[in-house]
């Protein structure tokens, strides 16, 4: 049976607790609401991006000139994962659940005898996947110092990849991140860049033969790097507003359950209060009837 | 006459510009063009330059580092990487361009691909031409 003193400090440092989760619930809100304006501004760019190049991909991909990054290298023996996590934890489970679906990717690539290597964005994904992979690892991008993320952030990691890629350090790379569905839903999604694949839109809407200015090949061979880069920079945006809706709905349970474990804590308290109080009355009474 | 076509400028980061004008001028990589209503649907990529919006509502001007520009009968998008309106851009906004294309330069010198050194070149001289032209 914990003291009244004990108690009453433990109510006093639930209460804190309390006004800490409450506290990041709001800031995660708030960094919600850019997050997911960021996201969707930059909706238009990818969509058109992946457009064009659907068109593209398409009309060059079949022939033996596509470059290399559509075609792929021929084989696909070794594989690159790119994870990208928060830095952060107290997400829930974000940053356990993108670990997760690389790990069976990784479990999986290795069952079938390819070569996996792993590169991570993000302080928690390294952590999570240290203790089985350390020896995949071949690479970290930190992104704990940027406060909002540019594109520029997302051509750094693009650039990372492709030189990996020139070097023949790889033949299909997949990055994995969680997709923002809503604030209690994310999404954990592997997506393959190397070699690019491009979603078929449904029917081209003017169906019209395009002009190309250099020619087709010249235009894909500058702009299938640019793709590695949108489809990054679309995939931090989502894990961006993934981590802070998920951070959300944790903080949020964090914060009810401080308050239930408080109601409960004030309960004891005043139940043990009252017993101490009944007790000394006994005392005093049989005290006075002993006289 | 207003007859006009759809024009859109996006930035990865985001949209820009989304209106209707009668004619854009746009620096394209094989040579300036000017896209009006119902040209021939063509896709071309951009060299660093200017983009001259002319809309009824009168033009305006955006400096663009490079990125790709699709043209439909009805609409033009332009898809750029950087994209600043020229009001706003500052000798120090170029300085940034010309080192960031200098730097891209000396390490494509490194290099053994002629074409990437050439490239590289083209790029350099083009953001400097940029710096002349608005005579900053």
């Amino acid at each position: 049976m914990p003291s009244l003193k004990d108690l009453k400090n433990r109510i006093e440092s639930v209460k804190s607790t309390r006004k800490i989760t409450k506290a990041m619930q709001m800031v995660a809100a708030a960094k919600l609401r850019r997050a997911q304006e960021s996201a969707e501004a930059s909706r238009p760019y990818a969509e058109r991006f992946n457009a064009v190049m659907a068109g593209l991909a398409s009309s060059v991909g079949g022939s033996d000139s596509a470059p290399k990054l559509l075609r792929g290298t021929g084989s696909d023996d070794v594989h690159l994962l790119v994870v990208m996590t928060a830095e952060r934890g107290l997400c829930g489970g974000f940053n356990a659940n993108i670990a997760k679906l690389a790990r069976a990717k990784a479990e999986e690539l290795r069952g079938k005898g390819k070569t996996v290597k792993i590169l991570t964005v993000g302080k928690k994904g390294r952590d999570a996947l240290k203790r089985d992979f350390s020896d995949l690892f071949v690479g970290h991008i930190d992104l704990s110092e940027v406060k909002r993320i540019g594109y520029v952030n997302a051509q750094d990691i693009a650039k990372d990849i492709l030189s990996r890629f020139d070097g023949d350090e790889f033949d299909v790379a997949t990055i994995f991140y969680a997709k923002f569905q809503n604030v209690v839903t994310q999404i954990p999604t592997a997506q393959q860049v190397i070699p690019a694949s491009f979603e078929e839109t449904e029917g081209d809407e003017s169906g019209a033969v395009f002009d190309y200015e250099p020619s087709e090949e010249a235009i894909l061979a500058e702009l299938l790097p640019k793709g590695v880069a949108t489809a990054i920079f679309s995939a931090l945006l989502e894990n961006g507003a993934s981590e802070q809706g998920a951070r959300m709905s944790a903080m949020d349970n964090a914060t009810r359950n401080a308050g239930e474990m408080i109601d409960k804590l004030t309960i004891q308290f005043n139940r043990s209060r009252q017993a101490v109080i009944t007790n000394e009355l006994i005392e005093i009474i049989s005290g006075a009837e002993a006289l | 006459m207003a007859n006009t076509m759809q024009f859109d400028l996006v930035s990865p980061e985001r949209s820009l510009a989304s209106l209707a004008a009668t004619a854009v001028q746009l620096p394209g990589a094989d040579g300036d063009m000017t896209a009006m209503p119902d040209h021939a649907p063509t896709i071309t990529t951009l060299r660093p330059g200017i983009l001259k919006v002319d809309a009824p509502e009168g033009s305006s001007e955006y400096l663009v580092t490079g990125g790709f520009a699709q043209i439909n009968g009805d609409g033009l998008s332009v898809l750029a990487e950087k994209a600043i309106p020229v009001a706003e851009v500052t000798r120090s906004h170029l300085d940034e361009l010309i080192s960031e294309a200098r730097a891209s330069h000396d390490a494509a010198k490194n290099g053994d691909d002629q074409t990437i050194v050439d490239d590289a070149a083209k790029m350099l001289a083009d953001m400097e031409a940029l710096g002349t032209h608005m005579s900053l």
